[in-house]
């Protein structure tokens, strides 16, 4: 068989190009960015190298409110939806009928565009001067006192801003919890059945165990998810998160790159390379933890 | 007697499983249809607001859940009041180019690592895939200062060349024309068959439901991509339909004209909408190798 040696790299010369230009490249170049000091965009040159735009970032009262946001969307988010899918799951899979028209409906947010469907949160939940809005008319029927979601005080935007993550990630978990579920053999579930095991037993002796790998991934997945979390605040808060006081890190960074606020390559390298680090290490925790709980 | 005894327990036993089993269902079925309202309200809202005049809307201080003029006046403003249709335009180009460009890129890539032998064929792929780990948030800065030098910003060429190449797509391409019997390989290979006329006569066809679901979830990802095109673009007649969603909502219609904005929202979501459930199956299936939303 005669091949020529060009050949091979002839076919994988595209992808090269591309990832070489548009992945490597710029994975060297923002390290360098992040230590050039004092980077202008127009004249390309900088004066000096050292830590300085990191800490600059690390002090930017910006940075830390995005920080202090993500942390909080990430540790309220992936609990819950993780939990409320697994729940959805659990009652999918002990369903016969009906069952296909559920799992529809629970997928429709994939394949819904964010920005749109953050625009009807933001609807559902804004207090306007003709309306209190859907939800704050609820809140009111149940005794409640109408709160402004959108402009109001933050605790009230951070909430609207988990409830709005966890619909857009469900149905991704959902999805692979249930098909989790489904592989999981019948034999285990009628040894357990013969045996007269209690249902909550079978529950936390078989089928917790078995799923128990892609309960990790999508907790890894999860965390990776909401700590890259954006377009969703964008869509509610509109673009200047920043003085929403609702920004996140990945907002931090565009805003760093671009628009009023922007020109910042350095700063946002820094902040991007500190994003990295972070997910980083909170991915290799997860992964050690998950070592050592989850039977494979 | 002992029999009609045993067999009237029995009966009771019965009765009072198919009691429980009645419970359980219910409240199964309960909560499944509360979840499934949860998740559909936001999208009856959109519809029904979409079809309500501003004047009904603003007059409802308590929303109805019915219309009770209904009106297609918001359609007809999403498309004249802004330049809806040419978000759509630029957005399907931007997909379709996207798409097919990633498929002339992947499908030799793949092809490569899964059938040819060369040396350094195992260290590029694993390089490949250490790629796999880098978040575009890395990367982004670089490419939007590259795209910019290269006086790209507003034009399709901008758009499009990051958004080309997926290493995780080639991994899972491979993956699958490795299923592919290597006999075949061989068999054309000994009739003289060309190795880019293999790949397109065998190995794409018989991976084709691969294919499909690739292209699929790179069209999702295409109609929904919002960071990139804000980044790149700032002239509106290059806006993507995120953008043009998000420049409606900054200062669209007035503010005020929600109906109006929701009209816009029913017509962005409804061609996926569509699409899912076209393809329910494959999405489905797609996304569950491959998705990582979430």
């Amino acid at each position: 068989m005669k091949q020529s040696k060009l050949k091979p790299w002839l076919y994988l010369l595209p992808a090269i190009i591309f990832l070489g230009v548009f992945m490597v490249y710029p994975l060297i170049d923002v390290v360098v960015y992040s230590f050039e000091e004092g980077y202008n965009f127009v004249s390309q040159t900088s004066n000096g190298t050292g830590l300085y735009n990191y800490r600059y970032v690390l002090r930017d009262p910006y940075f830390v409110q995005a920080l202090k946001n993500t942390f909080v969307l990430v540790i309220i988010t992936v609990p819950v939806s993780t939990g409320l899918a697994l729940l959805i799951s659990l009652a999918l899979s002990s369903v016969k009928p009906l069952r296909n028209l559920f799992q529809t409906v629970y997928f429709l947010p994939y394949v819904t565009n964010t920005l749109a469907v953050g625009l009807v949160f933001m609807v559902l939940f804004k207090k306007t001067e003709y309306s209190d809005g859907m939800v704050n008319l609820l809140i009111k029927a149940f005794g409640g006192e109408a709160v402004d979601f959108i402009d109001g005080p933050h605790w009230a935007k951070m909430l609207v801003m988990c409830i709005y993550t966890v619909w857009i990630v469900l149905p991704f978990k959902i999805l692979i919890l249930t098909s989790a579920l489904a592989s999981v053999k019948e034999d285990y579930y009628k040894a357990a059945r013969v045996d007269g095991t209690r249902p909550s037993r079978i529950f936390f002796r078989i089928t917790l165990p078995m799923i128990s790998p892609m309960i990790f991934y999508l907790i890894i997945t999860g965390f990776i998810g909401a700590f890259k979390a954006y377009s969703d605040e964008v869509a509610l808060f509109g673009v200047d998160l920043n003085s929403a006081g609702m920004n996140t890190m990945v907002g931090y960074i565009y805003d760093m790159l671009y628009g009023n606020s922007g020109g910042y390559p350095s700063f946002a390298s820094a902040a991007a390379l500190i994003l990295f680090a972070v997910v980083f290490t909170i991915t290799c925790i997860n992964l050690m933890v998950s070592r050592s709980r989850v039977q494979y | 007697m002992d029999e009609i005894k045993k067999q009237s327990e029995y009966d009771a036993i019965e009765r009072t499983a198919r009691r429980h089993r009645i419970f359980r269902n219910i409240g199964l079925y309960t909560f499944l249809a509360v979840c499934a309202i949860a998740v559909l309200f936001p999208f009856f809202w959109m519809l029904i607001t979409s079809l309500k005049t501003q004047s009904a809307y603003n007059g409802e201080v308590v929303p109805k859940f019915y219309v009770s003029d209904p009106t297609m006046g918001n359609y007809k403003e999403a498309f004249t009041a802004v330049p809806l249709a040419g978000y759509f335009l630029n957005t399907l180009i931007y997909t379709v180019v996207t798409t097919a460009l990633m498929m002339i890129v992947i499908v030799p890539a793949a092809f490569a690592f899964a059938r040819m032998r060369f040396p350094g064929r195992n260290l590029v792929f694993s390089l490949f895939l250490s790629l796999m780990m880098i978040p575009t948030e890395l990367v982004i800065i670089t490419n939007y200062v590259t795209i910019t030098s290269w006086n790209m910003r507003n034009t399709f060429a901008g758009l499009i060349l990051p958004s080309i190449t997926s290493v995780f797509y080639i991994y899972l391409l491979k993956e699958n024309f490795e299923q592919i019997p290597e006999e075949l390989y061989k068999a054309a290979k000994v009739d003289g068959t060309s190795d880019f006329k293999y790949l397109l006569r065998v190995m794409v066809p018989v991976a084709k439901p691969t294919i499909v679901t690739i292209t699929i979830l790179k069209v999702i990802e295409c109609w929904n991509a919002y960071v990139w095109p804000r980044l790149i673009t700032d002239d509106r007649s290059r806006f993507l339909v995120s953008n043009g969603i998000q420049e409606i909502r900054q200062n669209g219609f007035g503010r005020d004209n929600i109906p109006a904005m929701m009209a816009t929202v029913v017509v962005v979501s409804v061609p996926l909408i569509v699409l899912f459930l076209i393809f329910r199956n494959k999405i489905m299936e797609g996304v569950s190798r491959g998705g990582t939303k979430g």
